[in-house]
């Protein structure tokens, strides 16, 4: 395994106290930051090429600079820990284990986009996340770390998925439901309760204390030419030890595989999901892509939020096709025409398929309502929905065909 | 569970104040304080979706158009325990299905529904991002992880 960031003080007694964290030399990186410009943080980060590590890749420091420079009212910064998207579950373990690194890259970041209020969204059902959390906040603020300048809210959802897309996230801080926004206007011109916002994801921003304690060229030479860093792999499935593995963002998702004990099941890999549940199947044959945003980019599907979910040749991909159709069918947030219809009638087709009550022509129906409604919603959810739709029955199609009645 | 009066006491009257102005806008405050309202009253009638209006000078449309959008707020009675069981992909491909149709077996419920006696709900629900311990549930506030039909059945035991 390449060098461990993210994960460095996972194996610590208490490793989520205070104590613990300051004796592994934490918030050395916010003592470093105070003495900076916030600009001159920012273009640290910049040059880092971090990418946000929540689902959509965008490059961090760019997004942080997006801040009007002559805005003079509150600017909140919001840390997106609802984590919801199907094989994925780093956050959690980063909640739980080294929740101060949160709190110091949140500083950090405050400090650069001139933040003096934080809100920490974290998904209703992460119980134990948001009590280790919170005893990490209440720890900060009796050392003076928090409310000098910078307060943190705790805040927890109450079970949508859709949540986790930043402009529903912001209307679920305000209060209503979780709806996505139109953009433009971004969260960083206009987001919660419409002041400049920036949204990060809580791996994203555990990157930041060791960027600035360390340099950016460090964290930059870490990754590809594209992307800095390591990332936390969540592996999931049919893997002989399932778990989650920190490594440079590097790593083929072959070797990936290798790391997390190999194909487990019948031992034949027949399928795997890179990026998430919204991430589009790649075969067996097609795992020699690089872990990054660009390499899986450039391979059809995406990294997103790194979940990975191996499939071994047992797996039947139209069952897990309709497992991930109901899931988007119940997800959808119902703003959207093409998203509310389509995910509901596709789960349905899908799931006559599978029952063995398919009609010839479900499969080619299912492809053209999955293509005309791309790009056509407020938010990227039903472009996410599209991908395991089109890729499962594109890649597999036989296998569909054979549970269609002839 | 029937509840003689939807009202919060005053310490609690005072949480929502305190709650509310941790928010640039009060209404921020409304999701926690509709937790506080299950967990106070076991559920959101209604009438609690109005009495919760009233502390945000909202109308009860309005609330009511929030809790039925989220999966966490229960509009009817509720076990004294709710079990619920992820059935998304990583937990599907290890015997998700299984778990749930062993439960709904055991409690004599199907998923969605509560016991006759009160003690257990059981649902199905999406990811609860604890993939790598798959097949797994919520019990309450616990994520119970690697479930087998013996695990299924001492956590059961548990359940009062």
């Amino acid at each position: 395994m390449a060098e461990t960031v993210l994960m460095r003080n996972f194996s610590r007694t208490d490793s989520h106290s205070l104590a613990a964290y300051r004796g592994a030399g934490g918030y050395a990186a916010w003592e470093k930051a105070k003495a900076m410009e916030p600009a001159s943080i920012t273009d640290e980060v910049k040059k880092s090429n971090l990418r946000g590590l929540g689902g959509a890749g965008f490059p961090t420091g760019m997004k942080w600079s997006f801040i009007p420079k002559a805005h003079t009212g509150p600017v909140y910064l919001v840390v997106n820990a609802d984590e919801g998207e199907p094989g994925t579950f780093k956050d959690r373990y980063l909640l739980e284990r080294d929740p101060h690194a949160l709190v110091e890259g949140m500083l950090i970041t405050a400090r650069a986009i001139r933040s003096a209020l934080g809100f920490v969204y974290i998904r209703g059902e992460y119980v134990e996340p948001w009590r280790r959390f919170s005893a990490a906040v209440k720890e900060a603020y009796d050392a003076g770390l928090l409310g000098n300048g910078f307060d943190v809210v705790v805040h927890r959802g109450a079970g949508a998925y859709i949540c986790g897309e930043e402009t529903g996230l912001l209307s679920s801080l305000e209060g209503k439901k979780g709806w996505p926004k139109i953009k433009p206007p971004f969260p960083a011109i206009k987001g919660a309760f419409g002041q400049p916002t920036i949204v990060n994801n809580v791996e994203t921003l555990c990157c930041v204390p060791p960027i600035i304690a360390r340099g950016a060229a460090w964290f930059a030479g870490l990754g590809t030419k594209t992307q800095g860093g390591t990332r936390m792999y969540s592996v999931s499935g049919r893997v002989r030890k399932p778990g989650v593995y920190e490594t440079s963002v590097s790593i083929t998702l072959r070797q990936l595989i290798e790391l997390a004990g190999g194909v487990g099941g019948t031992g034949r890999l027949k399928a795997v999901v890179p990026g998430g549940g919204s991430a589009a199947i790649l075969t067996a044959d097609e795992i020699d892509v690089v872990m990054d945003v660009d390499g899986c980019k450039n391979a059809g599907t995406m990294i997103g939020s790194a979940g990975v979910i191996v499939m071994d040749e047992s797996v039947s991909i139209p069952e897990a096709l309709l497992v991930l159709a109901r899931f988007y069918a119940h997800e959808s947030c119902g703003q959207c025409t093409p998203c509310r219809e389509s995910t509901g009638w596709i789960e349905k087709m899908v799931h006559r398929i599978v029952e063995g009550h398919g009609r010839k022509d479900d499969l080619d129906t299912i492809l053209d309502v999955a293509k005309r409604g791309g790009g056509t919603t407020i938010c990227a959810f039903y472009d996410g929905a599209i991908g395991p739709y089109i890729s499962y029955i594109e890649k597999f199609r036989p296998e569909f065909e054979a549970l269609c009645p002839p | 569970m029937t509840i003689a009066r939807v009202e919060f006491s005053p310490e609690q009257l005072t949480e929502v104040r305190r709650l509310q102005g941790l928010y640039p806008d009060k209404r921020g405050a409304l999701l926690p304080v509709l937790q506080m309202a299950q967990d106070t009253f076991g559920y959101i009638s209604l009438e609690a979706e109005a009495y919760v209006a009233g502390l945000f000078g909202l109308s009860p449309a309005h609330v009511h158009e929030v809790v039925t959008f989220y999966t966490l707020y229960f509009r009817e009675p509720k076990g004294r325990h709710v079990v619920a069981v992820c059935h998304n992909l990583s937990c599907h491909l290890a015997g998700a299905q299984e778990i749930l149709r062993y439960l709904e077996a055991r409690l004599g419920v199907r998923r969605g529904e509560t016991t006759e006696d009160g003690r257990i709900t059981l649902q199905a629900v999406e990811c609860l991002c604890a993939c790598e311990a798959a097949p797994m549930a919520q019990v309450d506030d616990r994520y119970e992880l690697n479930l087998t039909p013996r695990k299924v059945d001492r956590i059961l035991e548990g359940l009062r």
